[in-house]
């Protein structure tokens, strides 16, 4: 009895063992993981893609209720402001009038001066407009997930707008899902322009609501309320893209604050520049394979 | 024949509770919110799945299938791959070692228990996602998104409490 007992006891002690070791052993491939995704960031992101799109579907389907809520949410809001709005639109379009004559003058200006020059214009960039079907709120990763892929010719590093501003860049393209990587993403490093100075930076996220500028040249000064633009360097954006405008300058950190409005991006628009983007394209040539 | 189909169903439904539930707040985690200001404090909802579970149903939430979510979450979330599992498998053997204190009792000591793993899984994943940047997150976002994560806390465990009461209890 004793030595049953004895054997029963031995038994347990293995098998409190054995998931003692299980437990370790799975913390220890946690971090091979991370390592991994520092060492190999292709298979990596294959790994990524194969769920993603395996995924896509189901996330398609549960951001379409989330739609229908915010729009009656917002139906409600929209009636409460309406006369206050109305005002607003009417001294709107007063000044959009005026700048729509400067403008058609300047067009013109522009078109004559250019034919004197053989100007060289930029090729047309298309457009490919797609569905948000994921935002990955929190604190760590700024980034969505759009519904579209390689099928519908998306590429790494094409620029994402929504209506005219900034809203950051493909980062991992699956066959019909999409990471957007947002321009306040610690990630995010995005060549631009303050639109006044014409000084050139670095647009670097670091994952607060405000990304910073960096690699200001120290002889031009930023000033709050200058609008930053893209400046189209590096060949992946197209120049011009308005991003934000410079909400504070302290201790020599330039702030902006991005136009775009996260929670309002139900479809965004991917720019295809015909550039090839800053990335290496690795879809170029799966697409390649495919055929 | 049908009785002993639906029990199969019935268990099987049982034991997949507790990891069809976190699969659950793991994709409801990415949904668009639409909700202004939302986004950026939005909380871990997985974290309090995996905490009930391995307060109240431990076998029934073992380590590899942690593991398997806290991937999945990496994948989904874009965080660092290996992120999550870790946060996940820790907060599971922290919290079924120590469920002795928490099971059985009121609810509010379940909650001041998921206020201290929650905080110490939240600035863990601080630590391993700054880490794996190569610089410093800001914390208060962090801080912030904690908070939220505290709060949703009596929410999801009473929705849990139902789901366990109707499917776990009988029989």
């Amino acid at each position: 009895m004793k030595q049953h007992s004895g054997a029963l006891g031995r038994l347990a002690t293995l098998k409190l063992l054995a998931q003692r070791f299980a437990f370790l052993s799975l913390v220890m491939a946690s971090f091979a993981l991370m390592l991994l995704g520092k060492a190999d960031t292709v298979l990596v992101e294959r790994i990524r893609l194969v769920v993603e799109d395996a995924l896509a579907p189901i996330l398609d389907v549960m951001s379409r209720p989330a739609g229908t809520i915010a729009d009656m949410v917002s139906a409600v809001h929209d009636l409460a402001a309406l006369r206050a709005e109305n005002v607003r639109l009417r001294e709107e379009n007063i000044k959009l009038l005026h700048w729509q004559t400067v403008a058609r003058q300047l067009d013109n200006e522009n078109r004559s001066l250019r034919s004197q020059l053989n100007f060289i214009p930029d090729p047309d960039p298309s457009f490919i407009t797609t569905r948000v079907i994921g935002d990955t709120g929190g604190a760590f990763v700024h980034s969505m997930l759009v519904n579209t892929g390689t099928r519908e010719g998306l590429r790494k590093g094409q620029a994402v707008i929504a209506g005219e501003v900034l809203v950051g860049r493909i980062a991992e393209v699956g066959a019909r899902v999409a990471r957007v990587l947002l321009v306040t993403d610690i990630n995010s490093h995005i060549p631009v322009l303050i639109e006044s100075s014409r000084a050139k930076a670095i647009l670097t996220g670091d994952n607060s609501d405000r990304p910073r500028l960096n690699y200001l040249s120290p002889n031009t000064n930023a000033t709050p309320g200058d609008r930053v633009v893209t400046s189209g360097h590096g060949g992946a954006f197209p120049p011009g893209v308005p991003i934000g405008v410079v909400a504070s300058v302290q201790d020599g950190i330039v702030r902006v604050e991005p136009f775009v409005n996260r929670h309002q991006l139900e479809y965004v628009t991917v720019v295809d520049y015909g550039l090839a983007g800053v990335l290496p394209s690795d879809a170029a040539a799966a697409e390649g394979r495919e055929r | 024949m049908k009785g002993s189909l639906w029990k199969r169903m019935d268990l099987w439904v049982r034991q997949i509770l507790p990891a069809g539930s976190t699969l659950l707040l793991i994709l409801v985690n990415v949904m668009p919110t639409r909700l202004p200001g939302f986004a950026p404090v939005a909380p871990l909802l997985p974290l309090i799945s995996v905490y009930y579970w391995a307060v109240y149903r431990p076998e029934l939430l073992p380590p590899p299938v942690a593991f398997g979510l806290g991937l999945l979450t990496d994948i989904i979330a874009g965080t660092p791959l290996g992120v999550s599992p870790l946060v996940y498998l820790l907060l599971l053997g922290m919290t079924s070692s120590q469920r002795r204190i928490f099971s059985g009792r009121s609810f509010l000591v379940a909650w001041w228990g998921f206020i201290l793993m929650g905080t110490a899984c939240m600035v863990l994943q601080w630590g391993l996602v700054s880490l794996v940047f190569g610089q410093a997150l800001e914390f208060r976002s962090v801080l912030f998104e904690l908070l939220m994560t505290l709060s949703f806390y009596p929410l999801v465990s009473w929705l849990f409490a139902r789901a366990q009461l109707a499917l776990l209890k009988r029989a």
